[in-house]
């Protein structure tokens, strides 16, 4: 009963997410369209759909599960996610979208005036885009497994399927419906059953077993606990803004204004979220302890309603997490899968194919790629993987956009030496955790959480080696700077940049 | 006398209005030329956006960056509001409104420095 039940609504999720996507097909058919919905997204439907594309597997299950098992330390992870939107709003948003590139590479072109630059940050984008995405298709066999018992590879195959027929008919159009329309799936999924647990508990008489023990209730525990926190808060307070399905995101509003109202929206709907995972860790505390034990705290979302009331209304709700859970899966995967072949058509395969048969041709390989790599590095912890994109993003396209954004000596060598910095420091801690190694003492709390020492490297070099190159500070930065930073209500000169040929 | 045909001069008071708006390049003209008035135009705006922006880190950090901190150092661990452990109600719950908060008060005045920047670039004559 429970599978069929929630199979049927995996089932649903996807064939209502290639609904949404079919229709958005009839209105998209030009380049523009295919990449930035041609810009005519309002602020609610926009926050809705960076809500949408922002919620993955880990805000999905993964908070829920590190609460379970860690206790108030870990709700530093939401934190994390939602303030790194404040950090977007007050230095990145209206000036990104004033600056009119679509992805990360145009940003880096456009504002230090190099190909070499660019080629970073396409690397970049692929590399962050993989570390995020890979876990997205794990989490999704994982779940199918856990709610109807198909095997892993089902969830992860069936994901990368949908994405990719959405990704290759409609382009952005589609998807920002779709994310749209994931933000309220992945909200109701997560608030009715929440609020039939608060019910149920209340009628138990309001039980809290097991949450007393010191080592959960209380912050800060375990070795390195101060700096580990402190990391972790720089690395998601500063990664959001380099995230790439993120970023192409604010391409479509309508002007820098209404970058900032949707950011401010994205905040509000972020905030309401995230009040949820944390309530699950806490009645996962209570009902299903039993699951830190077994090693299982990533499932807590999903059996919870098993272990609370075993009748009828069950399978229903544990259908109803699942099809939130897929959403959250299907909406992440897509706004990866769009910016990853955003890049790859225009930085490797524009030459040989038209724009729009490049971008599908882009989705092709990432989607295939990653579900690759997927199949490869199975086991890899999935929550600690987005965590160390989070940590790859701050020490590398943080201290680009802080830069090129609100100072004019950046050039073209530091921030290629920035990025390439940071990068390799950050990456050499994902590597590290890719292969398993295990360090103890101050080296170990470093893998774990790179950002404090990383992303202050990154930002040095950039600007020490610019210092160094004062000669040679892009020709245009004056016009650039107008371009980013003027209200689009004064008619000046904003350059003669153009994203896409 | 030479051949050179006469060329029409116009002759205006230097007290006009159309004096001045001929003599004078319009804002958006010094910003378009990039002259030193124009990125003094540009850089006002930068500053006061980053100046507000830094308020709003200074705020955060203050606030939210110091609650482990705070965590370390105070006894708070013990302290219970509505029954719930105080760190587990401001992380949990009490840091959202505050980000809320910081961002609506940004989007505010950061709205008001463009408007207040359009009118001083847009104003055709200075004060009388």
């Amino acid at each position: 009963m429970r599978e069929v039940t929630s199979l049927a609504a995996v089932i649903v999720v996807a064939a209502a997410t290639l609904g949404v996507g079919v229709f958005g097909l009839r209105v998209s058919r030009t380049t523009s369209d295919f990449f930035v919905a041609s810009r005519r997204v309002g602020p609610f439907l926009n926050a809705s759909a960076i809500g949408g594309e922002y919620l993955s597997a880990a805000s999905f299950l993964g908070v829920a599960g590190v609460v379970l098992l860690r206790g108030v330390d870990m709700l530093w992870y939401p934190i994390g996610w939602t303030a790194g939107y404040l950090l977007l709003l007050v230095f990145v948003a209206a000036p990104l979208r004033r600056s009119g590139a679509y992805t990360l590479p145009d940003f880096a072109e456009f504002r230090v005036e190099s190909q070499a630059a660019r080629q970073v940050a396409s690397w970049l984008v692929c590399l962050i885009g993989a570390l995020y995405l890979v876990p997205q298709f794990e989490g999704a066999g994982l779940t199918l497994s856990a709610v109807t018992g198909a095997p892993t590879w089902v969830g992860a195959v069936l994901v990368a399927f949908v994405v990719l027929a959405n990704v290759v008919a409609g382009g952005m159009r589609s998807i920002t419906l779709v994310q749209a329309f994931q933000y309220w799936i992945k909200l109701c999924a997560l608030l009715v059953p929440a609020l039939i647990l608060w019910v149920v508990w209340h009628h138990d008489g309001s039980p809290t077993r097991n949450l007393h023990s010191s080592d959960w209730v209380e912050p800060l525990q375990g070795p390195h606990a101060t700096y580990l926190t402190y990391s972790l808060i720089l690395a998601t307070f500063l990664g959001t803004m380099g995230l790439p399905h993120v970023v192409v995101r604010f391409y479509t509003n309508p002007d820098g204004r209404s970058a900032r109202r949707t950011t401010l929206a994205v905040l509000a709907m972020l905030s309401l979220f995230y009040l949820l995972p944390t309530a699950y860790g806490a009645f996962g505390r209570i009902y299903a302890s039993d699951l830190v034990a077994s090693g299982r705290t990533d499932s807590v979302v999903l059996e919870l309603p098993d272990r609370v009331f075993g009748g009828s209304g069950a399978p229903l709700l544990t259908a109803l997490l699942g099809a939130g859970a897929f959403a959250a899966f299907l909406s992440t995967s897509s706004g990866l899968v769009v910016s990853i072949s955003g890049v790859l058509s225009q930085d490797v395969l524009s030459r040989r194919f038209g724009s729009v048969t490049g971008f599908r041709i882009g989705g092709v390989l990432a989607a295939g790629g990653a579900l690759l790599l997927a199949a490869g590095t199975r086991g890899l912890p999935v929550a600690h993987a987005v965590e160390l994109a989070f940590a790859v993003a701050a020490s590398t396209f943080c201290p680009l956009l802080l830069l090129g954004i609100w100072w004019r000596g950046l050039t073209a060598r530091g921030a290629i030496v920035g990025m390439v910095g940071g990068g390799i420091l950050s990456g050499a801690a994902v590597l590290a955790v890719m292969v398993g190694a295990h360090a103890g003492g101050w080296p170990g709390a470093l893998l774990a959480q790179p950002a404090l020492a990383t992303v202050p490297v990154a930002f040095a070099l950039m600007v020490g080696v610019s210092l160094a190159d004062r000669a040679r500070i892009p020709l245009h930065v004056g016009r650039a700077m107008v371009r980013l930073h003027l209200p689009e209500a004064v008619d000046v000169d904003r350059g003669t940049y153009e994203p896409i040929a | 006398m030479t051949d050179e045909p006469v060329t029409r001069v116009r002759i205006t008071s230097p007290r006009t209005l159309a004096a001045r708006s001929r003599a004078r390049r319009s804002n958006a003209a010094e910003i378009d030329a990039l002259t030193r008035l124009g990125e003094v135009y540009v850089q006002s705006l930068m500053r006061a956006q980053l100046r507000l922006a830094g308020y709003v880190v200074l705020l955060l950090a203050a606030t939210v960056g110091l609650l482990p901190v705070a965590f370390l150092v105070l006894p708070v661990d013990r302290l219970h509001l509505f029954g719930v452990p105080l760190p587990w109600l401001l992380l949990g719950v009490g840091v959202y409104p505050l980000l809320l908060t910081l961002a609506w008060w940004y989007v505010r005045r950061a709205e008001q420095n463009e408007a207040a920047f359009v009118d001083l670039v847009e104003r055709r004559e200075g004060p009388p």
